[in-house]
């Protein structure tokens, strides 16, 4: 005889998915599968969120409206032909710069100042965050340091070209230049590295 | 003074550039396929960076608030008024491609093939997404080319789960699974069609031999 699987809600396993395919999930109104994004990426988005705005509330709402805007916006995800990883953290990243421009913080504090990690979720959360935390962090040594500063005030101070240009007493040009070839670089470091964005 | 517009990629992809160079930079993207490549490229290192930026666990509360939000808005059509938007520039940008007959939308064409077959059908230009009850989507290509996402229990032994694609009251074998997957569909999905799976026999059967406990509306 034939059974079909029964009508009540089936044993969700989302685990096995790849981030595009709960993304498409998520566009289809799939609440468990926005929560299973949250558990991917929520940590790495807070530490991101909480690096530009060096406030726990502030860097909480950044996060909040990123992971609405992929609740909102997932069928739009389908226009980027990106990873769903990178989609999902610029738009954390988007949010946590409108928030601290917004906000008028004090920006680009030296590296020094920013949080320390805490307490990790689970060994292996905490290896897998370690590992990729070092090869970027390693990868952003091997830059000469002026396009790494050029990132880093950039990108994790939130600061614009044009303020950056201004604080560190070069024309827009160079810096334009400094944050491209710093980019190029860093992405052919993290490609020798075997870096990938996505999930393990 | 002209702007190079080519130098403003990598301060767009770092959130870099001020409001209105965005909006400039954005406009000038919407028509230039030289810097929707070069900013594509760019794109995933500068997420990467996301990771150098360790930090503690985010609050318990924060997770729980975000899905009440998010059930809250259920019929997920709401447009999130955003300052900035990379989308936009680049629905433009693949009007205009489709305008000019560039078969290949440029981003389908630049990013890396990818095992998921969900993710390399919605990388083609005008795909788009069916949903199968709360249990997964459909994802489907102009071309017919097609995937499901589908979240189902393991099938018992003895059975598997078989796919159909179902048009004109005949229904073709589109393959078989044997639980939660994201399966290529073997037979171009047209118009009209519905794509629908039913658990078979173990090795499947040529017919359906029940409804489909959930299959897509019919394909626009």
């Amino acid at each position: 005889m034939l059974t079909v699987p029964p009508p009540t809600r089936p044993t969700r396993d989302l685990a096995r998915l790849s981030d595009e395919a709960l993304l498409s999930l998520v566009a289809a109104s799939d609440d468990d599968a926005l929560a299973a994004l949250y558990d991917r990426f929520g940590r790495v988005a807070y530490g991101l969120a909480l690096r530009i705005l060096r406030d726990e509330t502030l860097a909480q709402d950044a996060v909040q409206e990123a992971f609405l805007g992929v609740w909102r916006n997932a069928d739009r995800f389908l226009a980027e032909r990106a990873k769903a990883s990178t989609w999902i953290l610029t738009l954390v990243h988007r949010r946590s710069v409108d928030l601290v421009r917004r906000e008028d913080i004090r920006r680009g504090e030296p590296l020094e100042r920013a949080p320390e990690p805490a307490t990790p979720t689970t060994a292996e959360d905490e290896a897998s965050l370690g590992f990729r935390r070092r090869l970027v962090q390693e990868a952003l040594t091997q830059l000469p340091a002026e396009q790494r500063e050029a990132l880093e005030l950039g990108y994790y101070g939130g600061l614009s070209q044009s303020e950056l240009a201004e604080r560190l007493g070069q024309p827009l040009g160079t810096i334009k230049s400094r944050m491209f070839t710093g980019l190029s670089r860093l992405r052919d470091l993290l490609d020798e590295a075997g870096l990938e964005g996505s999930y393990p | 003074m002209a702007t190079d517009h080519h130098a403003n990629v990598a301060p767009y992809a770092l959130d870099a550039l001020d409001a209105d160079e965005e909006r400039e930079f954005e406009a000038h993207l919407a028509s230039c396929e030289a810097c929707r490549e070069e900013l594509a490229s760019l794109r995933e290192a500068t997420a990467a960076l996301a990771y150098g930026a360790a930090g503690p666990v985010p609050p318990p509360e924060l997770k729980e608030r975000i899905l009440a939000e998010a059930a809250a808005e259920r019929p997920n059509v709401v447009t999130l008024p955003q300052r900035r938007s990379w989308t936009a520039p680049l629905a433009a940008a693949a009007a205009i491609a489709a305008a000019v007959a560039i078969g290949v939308g440029v981003f389908a064409a630049t990013r890396p093939a990818s095992n998921d077959p969900l993710a390399s059908v919605l990388a083609q230009p005008g795909a788009k997404l069916v949903p199968m009850g709360d249990q997964g989507a459909l994802a489907v290509a102009p071309d017919g080319t097609a995937a499901i996402a589908l979240t189902v229990p393991q099938a018992p032994s003895g059975k598997t789960y078989e796919a159909w694609v179902m048009r004109g009251g005949s229904a073709q074998r589109a393959g078989l699974f044997s639980g939660t997957t994201v399966l290529r569909i073997d037979r171009p999905v047209k118009p009209g069609s519905v794509v629908g799976v039913t658990l078979e026999r173990a090795g499947g059967v040529d017919a359906p031999t029940s409804k489909p406990f959930v299959a897509t509306q019919e394909v626009s």
